[in-house]
């Protein structure tokens, strides 16, 4: 698959005081590309993502996107973001809106748009992510699972050109996680370009491009789930991929 | 320059005097208001139905009453019945009462968090239910309370300025003088307040290491 | 007996005008202090490190004075300083507000604190800028938190505007104070006094409370998830 890039992330550097997070990532993403970052915790992925949309801001590095560069955008970062769709491990929902009003604020906010035509938006996302019926409800009366999803309709009502997804799964519990990950693979499928942080191998496996295995703030390897899981090049990414396999039950059969 | 010459040798000597009163004040109504407060909160969690009615009621009515108008009854009011003070004592009445009602209202709240299976492992010990309430309730109670009973000694300095209103001279009411003797509001109210930030900020240190002091290893909260 | 319900009933209308003005001052000062108090939270808590330390001041000053003092300075220092003529109860309002303002900070701070910044980083993820986060989505949220502790300055403000008969504001202490250097009966006057204070107090808690349940959304105020 060789289509056009979207995205460039270049030599991103990030330290918290003495610690460094990040030590010069580099990727590109074209689009309709799903990329799956994969790593222990506390080697940077989440960080990574953030750098993105410069929630955080990274010490040293570039990030464009469509060619217009995202780091250093001053004023324009608000109308940059808006086209990089973000799902926090933790939802995040706006606690004291409901479903649909989650998914009209920015529209109508941001983008400015009357309240009908964003109602009807908001609701047309919460369809995509089988959520119409829950759209009265407040965040408190909804599932995991189901809070998950509507916060995946909120990012996509802004009609991004690319999702970053920040562990979106490990905050629920076993049986809310298929729900959620459907409604990915859904979007991968549609041609929607993802960037996903996850330990799910299941999921990286069949909807993956690329598997990006982090170590210690680098990009130790990266390849096609076939090339990485069956032929890691690394014995700290076979080892990595042992213990997700004890957790997490046998890859090779998930697939 | 010459300002500061007048609050060198015309202000700080009486306000100095004015702050022994007020401190004398706040000395004497702490440990009366500790205790009104804590017999107010024993009655209305252990006393009986009439204790507890009563004790909820002097609530309601000293913590609606405005502390002013509350000295206004005791110094102004009660002498028609024949009961009358010195304006130091009314006072001092004025801030035990209202600060009593306000420590009930914390120190319930710490009553009613200490477990029942204290009370049941006292009594079971052989304690009436007064001692059991008075050795084992009340010290564990008084330490949750704490907080809350700082922050009503901190109220209690601050309202202490409300002697001045019964013509009882402390910091506040000295500074009045001057002021009014010397035509020199701004500056004379500017450095009553100085003393009274520098009081609150003390007996705000002070608690707090009292606190710190008197926790329980190993218990939180 | 007789004699002192008819006095009571004489002096009433007289008393009863002074609660129009003791609640204009409370609600006067709680306004203030509500205005002030939010922007004093938002500057402590997205501030600049100078901004912050600033209203950490504030809110020591204004903390650590006691009304009476702080009504004196104003009444008879600063205002006239500053060339201003104002009414007493204008000075009433602003001097019980700003320490309202101090007190209501730190009850924002804590409730937007709370918060987490998860909502303030889901909100820029969207494309708000800051300021729109904070109006549109933080604000929303910690005033909702906060509204338990805040009916909690009415009580406070109500017992403190007694203290503003020391500047001469025509509230119900100051007047029954004037009724009772005309009859010499202070007793029976100043419990009625009293009586209108306390009613005040426990009606205007008891119509917060029910303001308070109205204002509920499922689930809230329980924290994150």
């Amino acid at each position: 698959m060789a289509g056009e890039i979207i995205l460039k992330v270049r030599d991103i550097h990030k330290s918290y005081g003495s610690t460094e997070v990040l030590r010069g990532i580099s990727f590109d993403v074209q689009k309709g590309e799903t990329k799956v970052f994969i790593g222990s915790s506390g080697t940077g992925k989440s960080t990574l993502l953030r750098c993105i949309n410069q929630l955080t801001v990274p010490d040293r590095g570039q990030v464009w996107l469509h060619g217009e560069e995202v780091t250093h955008s001053g004023k324009e970062i608000n109308r940059l973001r808006q086209k990089i769709g973000m799902v926090f491990q933790n939802f995040n929902l706006f606690d004291h809106l409901t479903a649909r009003k989650n998914v009209e604020v920015a529209l109508i906010k941001v983008r400015k748009m009357n309240r009908k035509e964003a109602g009807d938006k908001a609701m047309e996302e919460l369809v995509r992510v089988g959520l119409e019926d829950k759209a009265d409800l407040y965040p408190a009366e909804l599932s995991g699972g189901q809070a998950q999803r509507v916060s995946i309709a909120r990012a996509l009502a802004m009609d991004p050109d690319v999702m970053l997804f920040d562990e979106p799964t490990s905050a629920l519990d076993p049986e809310l996680t298929g729900e959620v990950l459907q409604v990915m693979k859904d979007l991968a499928q549609n041609g929607m370009t993802m960037l996903v942080v996850t330990h799910e191998m299941g999921f990286a496996c069949s909807v993956a491009n690329e598997i990006i295995f982090m170590e210690k703030g680098e990009i130790l390897e990266s390849g096609s789930p076939s090339e990485l899981i069956c032929n890691p090049r690394y014995d700290r990414t076979k080892q990595f991929l042992n213990k997700l396999g004890e957790l997490y039950g046998d890859i090779g059969r998930q697939r | 320059m010459k300002d500061l010459l007048f609050i060198r040798e015309v202000l700080i000597p009486p306000l100095l005097e004015g702050l022994a009163v007020t401190i004398k004040l706040i000395f004497f109504s702490i440990p009366f208001g500790l205790l009104a407060g804590m017999i107010i909160a024993t009655g209305r969690v252990y006393g009986n139905r009439m204790i507890s009615f009563l004790c909820r009621a002097y609530v309601i009515v000293f913590k609606g009453t405005p502390l002013l108008m509350l000295l206004f009854l005791i110094y102004f009011g009660l002498p028609s019945l024949g009961i009358s003070f010195q304006p130091f004592t009314a006072a001092v009445i004025g801030f035990v009462i209202c600060n009593g009602a306000y420590n009930s209202e914390y120190i319930r709240g710490a009553l009613l968090s200490v477990r029942t299976g204290q009370l049941m492992a006292a009594e079971a010990l052989g304690m009436t239910r007064g001692q059991a309430v008075i050795n084992i309730i009340l010290p564990q109670a008084m330490r949750r309370a704490l907080p809350g009973i700082s922050n009503e000694i901190i109220y209690l300095i601050k309202y202490s300025s409300l002697a001045y209103m019964l013509t009882c001279i402390e910091l506040t009411g000295a500074g009045k003088i001057v002021a009014s003797r010397y035509f020199k509001f701004t500056l004379v109210f500017l450095v009553v307040g100085v003393f009274y930030l520098c009081l609150v900020t003390i007996a705000g240190r002070i608690l707090g290491f009292l606190e710190k002091k008197l926790q329980i290893p190993g218990l939180i909260k | 007996m007789n004699d002192t319900i008819t006095l009571i009933f004489k002096a009433l209308p007289f008393i009863l005008q002074g609660t129009f003005v003791t609640l204009k001052i409370v609600a006067g000062a709680l306004l203030v202090g509500f205005i002030c108090g939010l922007a004093l939270a938002v500057g402590q808590v997205y501030g600049r490190p100078f901004l912050s330390g600033s209203v950490a001041f504030y809110v020591w000053f204004f903390r650590g004075l006691p009304n009476l003092v702080l009504l004196f300075l104003f009444y008879y220092g600063l205002f006239p300083l500053m060339g201003l003529d104002v009414s007493a109860f204008f000075i009433a309002v602003t001097a019980l507000g700003l320490r309202s303002s101090a007190y209501q900070s730190q009850l924002f701070r804590g409730c937007i604190q709370s918060l987490g910044e998860g909502q303030m980083m889901a909100a820029r993820s969207l494309g708000m800028t800051r300021p729109q986060a904070v109006w549109n989505i933080i604000l929303p949220q910690a005033l909702r938190i906060s509204l338990p502790g805040w009916s909690n300055e009415y009580p406070i403000l109500l017992t403190d505007s007694a203290v503003t008969y020391a500047i001469g504001v025509m509230e119900i202490l100051t007047r029954g104070n004037l009724v009772v250097s005309r009859t010499y009966q202070p007793m029976p006057i100043y419990m009625t006094c009293a009586l209108i204070f306390i009613i005040m107090n426990y009606g205007g808690m008891k119509m917060l409370h029910l303001l308070e349940r109205r204002l509920q959304i499922p689930g809230f105020g329980r924290g994150e998830h």
